[in-house]
């Protein structure tokens, strides 16, 4: 009870005096977390609406693998990522391990799945009313496509929302590939399981209470734009 | 350049069946450009199957569907089609124009003339910025309709369109239907509403249970049918 009461005062006290380590790492989760969830919905999109609409063979055991992708752990993302960017792998002469970038690739690579699972979805039950339209409109593969993710716009964004929910919330990879370092890859979650091993509750608490209000206030924000725009659009 | 024409178009022998179910049996006509061709007759009796194999949406097990000269790929780019429910994307009701406007390589430019144009004959033009899902029944109708117009297309069918609709807006769906056709547009639509086949048919294909029972002049189908089918249907009976 007590750490809980020192958490939020702490909180509230890093806050209100926008401390300028607390600033830093808030900002470089959010750009790490953003720029992972942008690059993942641009792969992302396209790949689940082709699942859904065009008939190829193997469809069925792709849909499978995108579902099943979502549950991949973030550790062994974050193996593979080391292993693919360290000094002795593929990729090592990038130097790119133990910098921002690594974080957000490992990211990119946890969040695809899940848009790409959501995307699935929302465009196959658009397309099952729109088919028979398109194509009396004579609307080829890509154009529809196109138009059925334009047209899902906004149940879209609930998938993309998941996918930043599970972009910020993640520690494992990004330590691994981020290597937690200070003022260069610590972000919210890596301060908050360092500050707990070194025993600093309070300040553990506040950063986790912290990022729950970040997230939150994304989400919230999402919603009201997407509520409105449903409103508006039908 | 000016498509060549897909009309007359000639069906012979068409049948539809699915898990050993003949939906439509031995289907045989010619109609040509002009007459409003109405397809009518009870539920059931296969009459959006005909129009869904003639504009090419599904593949006929036995038969042929021959345009005038031309693949039927090439035919169902001259032809457009209407269907019960009117599929409106989720934009606003002129971008729902420019979009198939756009799909036939029309301009930027002459875009937003050939839209405001379609929209004022339909009537719509007041309504151009809004969201089409939240127009009534009867302007979503109308919309589908003016979409599919603004393709030119030689031939329209319409599967049941004004069936969900009350009868103001099926008035005003109809005289659209009507401008339509005075602009040269041959019309094939499924009604089982004997009233509305009496105001629009030129021409009647009447089927029952997937076959073509009676292929008429509108005239001569109504005042003197040939079959008992035809006959008990005209006369407001239960027909199964």
């Amino acid at each position: 009870m007590d750490d809980l009461r020192a958490a939020f005062f702490t909180a509230l006290g890093l806050m209100v005096g926008l401390d300028r380590d607390l600033v830093a790492i808030v900002c470089l989760s959010l750009s790490v977390s953003l720029s992972a969830v942008g690059l993942a919905t641009v792969l992302a999109l396209p790949l689940g609406a082709a699942v859904a609409v065009w008939r190829f063979p193997g469809q069925a055991l792709v849909r499978i693998l995108l579902n099943a992708l979502m549950g991949l752990p973030p550790v062994v993302v974050g193996l593979m990522v080391y292993l693919l960017l360290s000094r002795a792998g593929p990729l090592g002469t990038l130097g790119l391990l133990f910098t921002p970038t690594a974080m957000v690739i490992a990211q990119c690579l946890l969040v695809t799945p899940i848009i790409a699972a959501f995307t699935r979805q929302t465009v196959a039950d658009l397309h099952e009313e729109y088919a028979e339209q398109l194509r009396s409109l004579g609307v080829g593969p890509w154009r529809t496509l196109w138009t059925l993710l334009w047209d899902g716009r906004f149940s879209l964004l609930t998938g993309i929302l998941a996918g930043f929910g599970r972009a910020s919330a993640e520690v494992g990879a990004v330590i691994m590939v981020g290597g937690n370092i200070h003022r260069v890859t610590r972000v919210v979650t890596t301060t908050i399981a360092l500050e707990t091993s070194k025993g600093n509750l309070p300040l553990a608490l506040a950063l986790g209470m912290i990022l729950m209000l970040l997230v939150l206030a994304v989400n919230t924000t999402a919603m009201v734009i997407q509520d409105a725009a449903r409103r508006v659009y039908g | 350049m000016t498509p060549a024409a897909i009309l007359p178009l000639v069906v012979h022998d068409l049948c539809y069946e699915i898990g050993g179910k003949h939906l439509l049996d031995g289907i045989s006509f010619r109609t040509a450009a002009g007459p409003r061709t109405v397809v009518l007759g009870p539920n059931g009796a296969g009459k959006s199957l005909l129009l869904r194999l003639c504009h090419g949406l599904l593949q006929p097990s036995a038969g042929t569907i021959a345009w005038a000269g031309t693949t039927p790929e090439t035919a169902r780019r001259c032809q457009a089609m209407v269907f019960q429910r009117p599929v409106l994307l989720r934009r606003s009701t002129a971008a729902n124009i420019t979009y198939v406007l756009r799909l036939q390589g029309i301009p930027r430019r002459q875009r937003r003339a050939r839209m405001m144009a379609v929209l004022e004959q339909a009537g719509l033009l007041p309504l151009a910025a809004q969201p089409a899902r939240v127009l009534s029944g009867g302007e979503q109708q109308r919309l589908a309709l003016a979409r599919a117009w603004a393709l030119k297309p030689q031939v329209l069918f319409l599967d049941e369109p004004t069936a969900s609709l009350d009868p103001a807006a099926t008035q005003a769906v109809e005289a659209f239907l009507d401008h339509i056709h005075r602009t040269g547009t041959k019309i094939i639509m499924t009604t089982h509403d004997l009233g509305q086949a009496r105001r629009l048919a030129d021409e009647i294909l009447f089927l029952h249970h997937g076959r073509l029972i009676e292929h008429a002049p509108a005239t001569a189908f109504f005042s003197n049918p040939q079959s008992k089918e035809a006959t008990t249907f005209l006369e407001g009976k239960l027909l199964w």
